[in-house]
């Protein structure tokens, strides 16, 4: 099956020389939720610019519901919505005007029950008449997201949407997107938050160096590169690991109450059981028992610098 | 061809005409005003010494030469805002990642401009029925070449604002260039009033065509033929789409 959007390729070299892209294949499925990650600088901006056509790439192709984004380029943003990075609006346009202009460069007719729509969803339609220069930074934020869905686009591109915004409006993004989730948009959004990704993708890839070095289902990225962290909490304090435990990569904590294990959950065995009845024959006594699954991050990093050192 | 984004141009188009009504008496207080002074001092104080030119009163010989600079000045300025502001704001990407093109770009932004420009020019003539008779012999043509030179400077302000990298570098040009040009053009004298070596100097400028041709279309009198006049706007806006269509072909200061 052919994805929505359909990457083959894709190259982009700098007059200056810098090359910000590197063959970058991809397919992505209408409705799913796919999170770019990468340092700063790694490619992710140009990628997704690319697509929506600010900028012309040196090869490959970009395929958008089977329209080439440069030669059947009407047809291809037609179906393209796009929220930058930078909060951008003219300051003495209203809400309401502002999104319905939007909808108009894409060739759609007047409809202004379908941008009410739009605004209520956003939790605009009260400032409808504000000049968008009067609103906050979260709710200009969900004007640029307005604007992006005027003409009900398939697939919404997100470059890095909670950039340099606090805590409680990083939620409400997430709210907003899981909305659109459900109401079946196709959405990429590039972040450097980890937990951002990790609380919304179907999908992660890791760009970096201009590189994708990797795109899987998020579970499965964490289900294969996760390791687990088990934590035992000793009823007595050790002053060392017993000999006989020794060589299994066990940590006991300086206060020595707790021992810890990390352990691979894709193993055939894990060594759990093992470790558990081998403390109870030595006469150690466990008062309690956690694990822990490691972040996106760490797996991120590690991919970053495996990427690095190959 | 592909066919062109309609709702996309009417969309830029209304956008930009909305910036002019919401200021509109503003837009149209300043050139009246200016108008009037002119009238004042060129009309009555100066035109109450030369009387006539070429069988014309002087205060109605203005009149094309006033609706000219006027016309220039705010077809200019008017384009050259419009495609700047966004690139200042940085709501330019929109244009750029929307379904329209160089031609419907274009056409929004110089369309809205040339409009306001000659709607701005209608008032000035409706204004100078106050202090002259002025009575147009080609009405037609008159209109043609209020819409050719508003067509073609508002496609030169286009350009203006796409190549412009501050407000500064936008003032500029319409202030450096554009007034001289309109001065020396004869918009207060006609050009066989110069020595002939300085009315051969003036023949080099091509603000003289549209004024002589403007002024033909009200008189019947003009420094040059008229066809030539016809000829030397059309070439002009033949330039300066070939350079619009070469910024936006390149990206030049547009996806930089």
């Amino acid at each position: 099956m052919t994805g929505i959007i359909e990457i083959d390729n894709l190259s982009k070299q700098y007059d200056s020389g810098t090359k910000a892209l590197s063959d970058v294949t991809m397919s992505i499925e209408e409705g799913e939720i796919i999170a770019l990650l990468g340092p700063n600088g790694a490619g992710k901006t140009t990628l997704i610019s690319i697509i929506c056509g600010l900028v012309v790439p040196t090869g490959g192709t970009v395929r958008v519901d089977g329209h080439d984004i440069r030669t059947d380029w009407r047809a291809a943003r037609k179906l393209i919505g796009l929220v930058p990075q930078e909060i951008a609006l003219e300051p003495f346009e209203t809400v309401f005007n502002s999104v319905r202009f939007t909808r108009g460069l894409y060739g759609e007719g007047r409809d202004d029950a379908h941008i009410e729509q739009v605004l209520r969803s956003l939790a605009l339609w009260d400032k409808r008449d504000a000049p968008t220069k009067d609103l906050s930074g979260g709710m200009k934020r969900r004007v640029l997201i307005a604007k992006a869905l005027a003409h009900r686009p398939k697939v919404l591109f997100l470059d890095e949407p909670t950039a340099g915004v606090d805590v409680t409006l990083r939620r409400e993004m997430w709210q907003v997107v899981e909305q659109l989730r459900r109401e079946g948009v196709t959405i990429i959004l590039t972040t450097h938050y980890l937990e951002e990704a990790e609380e919304m993708a179907d999908r992660v890839g890791v760009i970096s160096k201009g590189q994708l070095l990797l795109i899987r289902p998020k579970d499965e990225l964490m289900r294969e590169f996760g390791r687990k962290t088990l934590t035992i909490e000793l009823d007595e304090a050790l002053h060392a690991i017993p000999p006989e435990l020794l060589g299994r990569g066990l940590e006991l904590a300086p206060e020595g109450d707790r021992i810890t294990y990390n352990y691979d959950t894709t193993a055939e065995r894990t060594g759990i059981a093992r470790l558990l009845g081998e403390l109870a024959t030595l006469g150690i006594t466990v008062r309690d028992v956690s694990t822990r699954q490691s972040s996106l991050e760490e797996v991120f990093i590690s991919l970053v610098q495996e990427g690095e050192a190959a | 061809m592909t066919l062109l984004n309609w709702p996309g141009i009417w969309a830029i188009f209304h956008h930009e005409m909305m910036r002019f009504f919401r200021t509109i008496w503003q837009s149209l207080a300043s050139p009246v005003v200016s108008t009037v002074l002119y009238f004042v001092v060129f009309g009555a104080a100066i035109g109450g010494r030369i009387q006539s030119v070429e069988g014309v009163p002087y205060g109605a010989f203005i009149v094309p030469g006033l609706m000219m600079l006027t016309v220039l000045q705010q077809a200019v300025s008017n384009a050259s805002f419009g495609i700047y502001f966004p690139k200042f704001s940085g709501t330019i990407y929109e244009y750029l990642v929307s379904p329209v093109g160089w031609v419907e770009v274009t056409l929004g932004f110089v369309g809205a401009a040339a409009a306001k420009a000659i709607l701005i020019a209608l008032v000035i003539l409706a204004t100078s029925f106050f202090f002259v008779g002025v009575h147009i012999l080609h009405p037609f043509w008159m209109l043609a070449f209020l819409f050719l030179t508003a067509l073609g400077f508002s496609l030169l302000g286009f350009i203006l604002g796409l190549w412009a990298k501050s407000f500064e570098q936008l003032q500029i040009v319409p202030m450096m260039v554009i007034t001289p040009l309109v001065f020396l053009g004869g918009a207060f004298y006609s050009a066989s009033m110069l020595p002939p070596f300085w009315e051969g100097v003036a023949k080099l400028n091509p603000v003289l065509y549209l004024i002589s041709g403007f002024r033909w279309s009200f008189f019947g009198l003009a420094d040059v033929p008229v066809g030539v006049s016809l000829f030397a706007v059309a070439i002009f806006i033949v330039i300066c789409l070939a350079i619009i269509r070469w910024i936006f072909a390149t990206g030049w200061r547009l996806r930089e």
